[in-house]
């Protein structure tokens, strides 16, 4: 055993993505190849890919990717998902065994979409329906843990180094137009499966580099609407709130950038009036979802990405373009060893959003 | 000459690879790889690709030259020699750097010069040929920043810049400076002798990059200094 002070681990996340605005898709290895530069960002105890348009046969169902302890969890969760949701498919999910990643939990997957007399019952909207059904397996199946739910769309994530995880995914096997990617050095909790990144809630996923310093301000009130915050990572709160402001408050991902990267009051005072209100009203309705400490986080959604640095930029990220394929990584390295030729390459300020969507007429 | 295939290798094993070559060193297909030419004194470095973070770090003499871009905390404490990147450097370039030169030909990331400090004969020195990002200069202790805006039309920095600054100089090359420095600095329109102190200096950052000393010299130059040898006094004591 080796004590404090005998080993150094240099570490600090690392997050990688890529996304093709004309749509063409391409399978996970150049994904993995950008991660593995950043090898030592992370230690080996979570990585993680989220992926886009890669159930093109399943488009229209809701794809839920489950990890289970055991098989009284298996069955107590398939209780629940096959009374509220017509399941076309269900099977486990493709893995390589490999010596890298040891005690994987069982792993499967289901498509389907909610019964149409259910979802009239409750008087939800569809994908309100399918966030409270996450949340009820989420705090009340004991081993059960959803962690991906939204259409068209994957998550893929371990305990291991992300190529690792990457290779026992068999991410070569699919082909997405978005891919992020995350390797974990978690600071607060001991890693595990589910703990790894990206976190996600419907189609909305999150990989995050940093640890935010507002953690339980931001928990306690999201936690006021429904969400909760099971597994005390910080990335998980930081998901719940962009599903919170851009899917059931209905702001834009500008107006969200706006909200939980917001510029200091002392900034705020010395803009033109139109835009002082703007950002002191977002700053008085959404005081307790303002996010301090050092965060770079990529949100993947359907159609798109966004890259945002807290406003004191304490994470590093930099943003390449060649032709219609835009980069975000911790670091260059990451960007350049797919794509040694950038069109353009860019740091983007503290608390400035990046946003690229699909090009217009692409269908995801 | 020694040349260095730096492709698929772990950083450890490059650095090992740079600590056993002397001399003029090349190094190609870097990608990433860490701490290169830490502590390393009396040699000269050449790096083709993307060097990994704290590039030079506790760097003791020598030279080391990047053709291409730098990451995070180019120079982290370095002691002398110098450090020249013909692209643009990342976030907190030139951190806790307690000696020698760093040159800059494009722009450096946000808390560049952070905690900068100088003894004796020991005087850092850092050139920027673009733009800084936020927070430059951050609790500068001692040393040199001077920052061209080659290209800029307006000043050449981020936001709060020079906060908690508490000793050396920095140069910004503008018409106006930002309105968000803090109060316990002092800008001035650098003197004719302030000018001489430098020009030796930036004679030598247009050399390197074959900047034309006319450009790089025309318009009007800020000093910024700490306004008194104190100036955090009052914000922590009550006297």
């Amino acid at each position: 055993m080796q004590y404090e002070g005998q080993t150094r681990i240099p570490s600090g996340c690392a997050i990688s993505g890529i996304f093709s605005r004309s749509g063409e898709k391409f399978n996970g290895e150049d994904i993995i190849r950008s991660i593995t530069p950043m090898h030592d960002r992370s230690n080996g105890l979570g990585g993680g890919f989220a992926a886009y348009g890669i159930y093109p046969k399943q488009k229209d169902l809701y794809a839920f990717h489950v990890f289970y302890d055991s098989v009284r969890a298996k069955e107590e969760c398939e209780h629940i998902i096959s009374s509220s949701f017509d399941l076309n498919v269900a099977e486990k999910i493709p893995t390589r065994r490999i010596p890298e990643i040891t005690d994987e939990p069982s792993i499967w997957r289901y498509f389907g979409l909610p019964y149409r007399k259910q979802l009239d019952d409750t008087g939800l909207d569809e994908r309100e329906f399918v966030s409270r059904f996450v949340m009820k397996v989420n705090t009340e199946v004991r081993g059960a843990y959803v962690f991906s739910s939204g259409k068209n769309m994957g998550v893929f994530k371990a305990v291991g180094f992300p190529e690792d995880v990457g290779r026992f995914y068999r991410l070569e096997d699919y082909e997405g137009y978005c891919w992020t990617a995350h390797g974990r050095y978690p600071t607060n909790t001991p890693g595990w499966w589910g703990g790894a990144h990206p976190f996600a809630l419907l189609d909305y996923s999150v990989v995050h580099n940093g640890e935010i310093s507002s953690y339980d301000a931001n928990r306690r009130f999201i936690e006021m609407f429904g969400y909760s915050c099971t597994l005390l990572t910080d990335t998980e709160a930081i998901t719940y709130i962009i599903d919170y402001l851009n899917r059931r408050q209905g702001l834009s991902l500008n107006e969200v950038a706006d909200v939980v990267a917001a510029p200091f009051w002392s900034q705020i005072e010395a803009m033109p009036e139109e835009k002082r209100r703007y950002y002191t009203y977002l700053r008085n309705i959404y005081s307790s979802l303002l996010i301090t400490g050092p965060f770079s986080i990529l949100v993947g959604y359907t159609g798109g990405m966004m890259a945002l640095n807290d406003r004191c930029k304490l994470r590093s990220m930099v943003v390449g373009e060649h032709g219609d394929t835009v980069y975000v990584a911790s670091e260059e390295c990451a960007i350049r060893t797919i794509q040694p030729n950038l069109d353009r390459l860019w740091s983007p300020r503290g608390g400035e959003p990046v946003i690229v969507t699909l090009n217009k007429g692409v269908t995801p | 000459m020694t040349r260095i295939d730096a492709a698929e290798k772990y950083f450890q094993q490059l650095n090992e690879e740079i600590r056993g070559a002397s001399g003029e060193i090349v190094i190609d297909n870097c990608c990433g790889q860490r701490y290169i030419g830490a502590g390393m004194s009396g040699k000269d470095l050449l790096i083709n690709g993307v060097p990994g973070n704290d590039l030079g770090c506790y760097l003791n003499g020598g030279t080391i030259r990047v053709k291409g871009n730098a990451q995070d905390q180019t120079g982290d404490t370095m002691n002398e020699g110098t450090v020249v990147v013909e692209g643009s450097s990342g976030d907190a370039t030139g951190y806790a750097m307690r000696g020698g030169k760093i040159f800059v030909r494009g722009n450096v990331g946000y808390r560049a010069g952070i905690h900068m400090k100088a003894y004796q004969d020991h005087q850092p020195l850092i050139i920027v040929g673009g733009e800084a990002g936020s927070f430059l200069g951050e609790y500068q202790a001692g040393g040199t920043i001077i920052v061209l805006g080659l290209g800029s039309k307006k000043a050449p920095m981020g936001n709060l810049c020079c906060a908690g600054m508490h000793g050396g100089r920095m140069f910004v090359r503008c018409e106006e400076l930002p309105d968000d420095l803090p109060s316990q600095v002092n800008t001035a329109v650098a003197s004719l002798d302030d000018m001489a102190s430098i020009e030796g200096s930036l004679k030598e950052f247009c050399k390197t990059f074959e900047i034309s000393e006319k450009e790089a010299f025309s318009g009007r130059f800020y000093l910024i200094t700490p306004n008194t040898k104190n100036p955090y006094r009052a914000l922590y004591t009550f006297y």
